[in-house]
């Protein structure tokens, strides 16, 4: 450094208008009484399958809406759309990730205060929705049993910055001779003492049990004591 | 490749800096990367070479300062240091570390100018 160059401090965070755009979805949430669940994961982990299931599960007794990021088509949107609930398409087009303001521009014109449930899924991507924050109570990440044991060592930030894994395609264990103890221990190397989830969307083995914890973790949220 | 739109925050924070002080010149823009953070050093460089072109930012370098993850061991009641980023385990006795104190940083810290 010469004598002409001085360093001046800038104590912040780069993704701060992100964090600024999240924690006001956070707070709009919180008043509306939604409980927000986001899901991550790689293409074809089954993520839409189990929405669809889950939001066909919730929508009897409760007040469900979904938004589905891809970066083009809307292809998800109208497959979840059979589910009969409102569903939107987020098109990111050249974004490999979703953001908490294309989550807020998104919800246009939707009243919160009539949902219990929203569901944001991500785009498929184990990389990039991992640095950002939506606003969301609870983010899954999604990996299914074809996906190789060891994806959680491949990609452990996204597995640290989700809140709760869940094992797709149960159905499917077999086949591809899954060992599920490889995978459980993966998991927990890279978040110790995440809480784990597994299913098949498609026979709906364990969704009862994922249906549950989601009504436990709601339940607590909506509690007064709750966070 | 999130990098871009990283870059581009990296640039949106600086340039305001830059409206605040005047017509200042940067030279280079500090920061501070945790492997926990999802973004990857060499995919950041070259996206900001990108992203500077045509802004205030334009011929300034960043400097990054990596930050290690560091963890609460549980049963050396310590701060330590952890096996790899995808073994979060105590460095020293192996138990895994739920908690972790840094590791996740992607800050802005300091701005080298020239006035």
């Amino acid at each position: 450094m010469t004598t002409e160059t001085r360093l001046v401090e800038v104590r912040t965070k780069i993704l701060k208008q992100n964090d600024i755009a999240a924690r006001a979805l956070r707070a709009r949430f919180r008043d509306a009484g939604v409980y927000v669940v986001s899901l991550v994961s790689s293409p074809g982990s089954g993520k839409t399958t189990f929405l669809e299931q889950t939001l066909r599960s919730l929508g009897g007794q409760s007040r469900v809406a979904a938004l589905v990021g891809d970066l083009a088509t809307e292809n998800d949107a109208r497959r979840l759309c059979r589910a009969g609930v409102p569903v939107r398409q987020i098109t990111t087009g050249p974004v490999c990730h979703l953001e908490a303001e294309m989550v807020a521009q998104a919800l246009d014109g939707w009243n919160l205060n009539e949902l219990d449930f929203l569901f944001v899924e991500n785009v498929g991507n184990l990389v990039c929705p991992a640095t950002y924050d939506l606003g969301e109570q609870m983010r899954l990440v999604l990996f299914s049993v074809t996906e190789g044991e060891d994806k959680p060592l491949k990609y452990p930030t996204i597995f640290n910055t989700a809140d709760v894994a869940v094992i797709t395609k149960l159905d499917l264990a077999d086949a591809v001779n899954f060992d599920r103890a490889a995978a459980c221990q993966n998991i927990q190397a890279v978040r110790p003492g995440m809480q784990i989830i597994e299913l098949s969307a498609k026979s709906g083995q364990g969704m009862e049990k994922w249906l549950q914890f989601l009504q436990i973790r709601a339940a607590i949220y909506h509690a007064p004591e709750g966070r | 490749m999130h990098e871009l739109s990283i870059a581009l925050s990296i640039i949106e924070v600086a340039e305001e800096e830059v409206r605040r002080r005047g017509d200042v010149q940067v030279l280079a823009v500090h920061l501070r990367l945790g492997p926990l953070s999802g973004v990857i050093k060499e995919a950041l460089f070259s996206a900001y070479e990108m992203a500077r072109e045509g802004t205030a930012l334009e011929g300034s370098r960043l400097v990054v300062e990596n930050v290690p993850i560091v963890a609460w061991c549980p049963a050396c009641e310590a701060e330590v240091s952890v096996v790899a980023m995808h073994q979060l385990a105590c460095s020293t006795c192996g138990t895994l570390t739920p908690e972790i104190v840094s590791g996740r940083e992607l800050e802005f810290t300091a701005l080298e100018i020239k006035p």
